[in-house]
């Protein structure tokens, strides 16, 4: 949860080396959508961390001035569980490809919605393998050809809000790469999420797949605010779930938040209260510590780290 | 199949092809049943051709794209166990993913073939080639061969069905990432036909999923037995040496062409020998072995093929009474008392034969740093210059 207020601009959370996706590539939607979100939020870059997958996706962390972990396939949700639980103080936020979270790592997204451990996941859904060059994902609509499915894909693709739902996600969402303002707006609530929170991002691989395009989604997607969807509903949230691509996967696609409840702990709240205090001030002590012997390094981290420190 | 597919496989057909095509060439001429695959660079494009031969019906085995290689190995291990040919490839983290598996594979002594072009392990992360995935497999119980070329890929997937379905151990043919899995070559092909006859369906296993003699496979068990089920694998593996010989000399034969366990370049008169295996060290270590001599150093190469189980008498052999020999290992055995985990070996398999040869350990290509055929020579004249019993981080940057 924001900790304080300062004005920030999206280009604070830039670094100095420009993104390698290819020119078009949805992912540049979802870097502008997180700068812009955390920069209205007014945090601090050192009370974010980013943990990524293995992916073209995955590579977010390296354009982003905050706190990165880039990891192995499949393994986000685990490793920024970790995080947040040694430290509840940053917000920690997961991001990886479809191929990474609904495939490989599909169980964690299970286990991490049925916790409600505060993390934020963000999924570029591009339904396909983009770093391994255009192979079937499980997201990759029936029918469609890869280079591994040349025979066109005879599996049924996985429908990631409605698995989330029905694990006991407290907030799923799905934006759309090619509508950043409002992409960001609904990371932006995510991110001010108590538990855990579900982003699937419509996020076109230019390259590799020539089916789901900008123009396919946007001749598909329509917005469930502007459709009177109740998020707080779940049955509701539930049979807009089911819309794409399970009950027709040339039809119609509603983005926005899907469904939020705010009552249920987070399993951070929880772990504390068992334990009696986050981690996080053993941790503090621990860094103190060392900067009362005179080490200068450790001062320095203590000086840049008292805005957040209790 | 139709007369004209029926034709093609038929004729015997000089190809040009990576390693990685020869793999998916080999599968196809084994005609394998059931292939479970995880797509992971540098292994996609195995998987990619195989796709076009089953989309182009070439080859009719059950294809499926799983969701991790944790469930590829899984879904051969079941394969195997109701009776099917299976294959499957994969490298790196993939092979990681994969360890767990690896032994049930082993312990259910499963003729399992699988391909791996090899690749370094992360963190941090890297694409390129190494030994470090084939390395960490080491006591997993698999039958390991390490190709050097294209054709020799292709050839010792094929002589793997015969090893993996006469031993019942499966069998791992592991090649260079990158070097070779993206390199091309000449490869010929065996008449498909003649394969299919020189491997033909073993269906006489004890370890079958069948209703007619029900069983149940990998069941508890208890100190008491537990030890003697795995020191069979041992007694397997360390008996599939001879196996590996046979199929490799009976496919000379069919087919024309045989590697050995180990192959030696210029051994008659050596004072000096490195030890290599995969391709790219292969060709540098031949490559120095002749400048080397050039430079009046008498030196010789060897290469091993065959690294489970490990060629001990050979290596032995030919490495007995030579004044000194070094062994490069593109992999790291961290915290080792050597660096490299094949020179580890090799100084085992010597003094367990009271041979006192006195090796180098020489660590390169780690991450595909780049190898070059005057690393090779320096080696030789290291080995020359008296350096001996230590490990050498050669092209580190320090
Ligand atoms: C254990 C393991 N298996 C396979 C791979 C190879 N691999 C890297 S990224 C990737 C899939 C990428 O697809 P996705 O997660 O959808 O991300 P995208 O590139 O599309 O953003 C695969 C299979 C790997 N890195 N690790
Ligand atoms: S391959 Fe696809 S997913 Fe990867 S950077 Fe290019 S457009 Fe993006
Ligand atoms: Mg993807």
């Amino acid at each position: 949860m924001v900790q304080i207020k300062v004005s920030k601009k999206p280009m604070d959370f830039a670094v100095a080396r420009a993104p390698i996706w290819c020119p078009g590539c949805g992912d540049y939607g979802i870097l502008e959508a997180l700068r812009r979100a955390l920069a209205e939020l007014g945090l601090p870059n050192e009370q974010v961390a980013i943990v990524s997958g293995i992916g073209c996706s995955s590579q977010l962390p390296h354009f982003m001035k905050t706190y990165g972990i880039h990891g192995i396939h499949g393994r986000v949700l685990p490793v920024a569980t970790g995080i947040k639980l040694a430290n509840p103080k940053l917000v920690v936020i997961g991001v990886g490809g479809d191929g990474d979270g609904y495939g490989i790592g599909l169980n964690h997204l299970i286990h991490a919605a049925r916790r409600n451990i505060g993390v934020t996941y963000i999924v570029s859904n591009n339904q396909v393998y983009g770093l391994t060059t255009g192979q079937m994902s499980p997201t990759t609509l029936k029918g469609v050809k890869t280079k591994t499915t040349p025979y066109g894909s005879i599996d049924t693709p996985v429908n990631p809000l409605a698995l989330a739902l029905s694990a006991g996600a407290t907030f799923v969402a799905r934006g759309f790469s090619g509508d950043v303002p409002h992409l960001a707006s609904i990371i932006k609530e995510a991110l001010t999420h108590r538990g855990f929170a579900l982003v699937d991002v419509l996020s076109p691989c230019v390259t590799f797949n020539r089916v789901n395009t900008y123009d396919w989604f946007r001749a598909r997607i329509y917005k469930l605010d502007s459709a009177g969807h109740d998020p707080s509903n779940y049955e509701e949230a539930y049979k807009r779930a089911l819309e794409w691509p399970t009950l027709d996967q040339y039809g119609k696609i509603p983005i926005g938040v899907f469904y939020k409840r705010e009552d249920l702990p987070a399993y951070e709240e929880e772990v504390s209260r068992l334990i009696g205090g986050a981690p996080i001030e053993r941790a503090d002590e621990w860094i103190r510590r060392i900067a009362e012997s005179g080490d200068k390094a450790a001062k320095e981290v203590l000086e840049a780290l008292a805005p957040i420190l209790p | 199949m139709t007369v004209a597919l029926e034709a093609r496989a038929k004729a015997k057909q000089t190809l040009a092809l990576t390693s990685n095509y020869a793999a998916a060439y080999a599968a196809k001429a084994a005609d394998v049943d059931v292939i479970a695959v995880y797509p992971i660079t540098p292994q996609t494009t195995i998987v990619e051709k195989i796709s076009e031969f089953v989309d182009e019906g070439e080859l009719r085995a059950q294809l499926i794209h799983v969701e991790s290689e944790h469930s590829a190995m899984s879904a051969v291990v079941g394969a195997a166990a109701a009776g099917a040919r299976t294959f499957t490839a994969t490298s790196s983290q993939g092979l990681e993913l994969m360890h767990e598996v690896l032994h049930i594979a082993s312990g259910l002594r499963l003729p399992i073939v699988m391909a791996v072009p090899a690749r370094a392990l992360s963190a941090p992360i890297s694409i390129h080639g190494d030994y470090s995935d084939v390395m960490n497999t080491r006591d997993t119980g698999w039958i390991t061969l390490i190709a050097a070329s294209a054709q020799e890929v292709y050839d010792s997937i094929i002589q793997a069905y015969r090893i993996a379905e006469s031993v019942l151990l499966p069998v791992m043919v592991a090649y260079d990432g990158f070097l070779m899995s993206h390199t091309t070559e000449a490869v010929e092909l065996n008449d498909e036909e003649e394969v299919r006859k020189w491997l033909p369906r073993r269906l006489d296993r004890p370890n079958l999923l069948t209703p007619e003699k029900p069983i149940t496979m990998g069941a508890f068990a208890m100190p008491d037995y537990y030890y003697e089920i795995k020191y069979q694998v041992q007694e397997a593996l360390l008996g599939s040496l001879d196996k590996v010989v046979e199929a490799d000399r009976e496919y000379g034969k069919a087919f024309g062409r045989s590697y050995g366990i180990v192959q030696s370049y210029r051994l008659e008169d050596a004072d000096y020998i490195v030890v290599a295996y995969g391709g790219a060290s292969w060709g540098n270590a031949r490559e120095a072995v002749d400048e080397a001599r050039r430079r009046g150093i008498k030196a010789g190469a060897l290469r091993l093929r065959v690294w489970r189980p490990y060629p001990a008498e050979e290596v032995a052999k030919a490495l007995a009474g030579v004044k000194a020999f070094a062994v490069v290992d593109r992999a790291i055995a961290f915290g080792a008392p050597a660096g490299g985990p094949v020179y580890i070996d090799t100084v085992t398999a010597l003094r367990m034969r009271g041979i006192d040869t006195p090796g180098l350990s020489v660590i390169h290509g780690i991450g595909q740093r780049s190898m070059f055929v005057e690393d090779f020579v320096k080696v030789f004249e290291m080995l020359k210059d008296g350096e001996r019993n230590k490990t050498v981080y050669m092209g580190l940057k320090l």
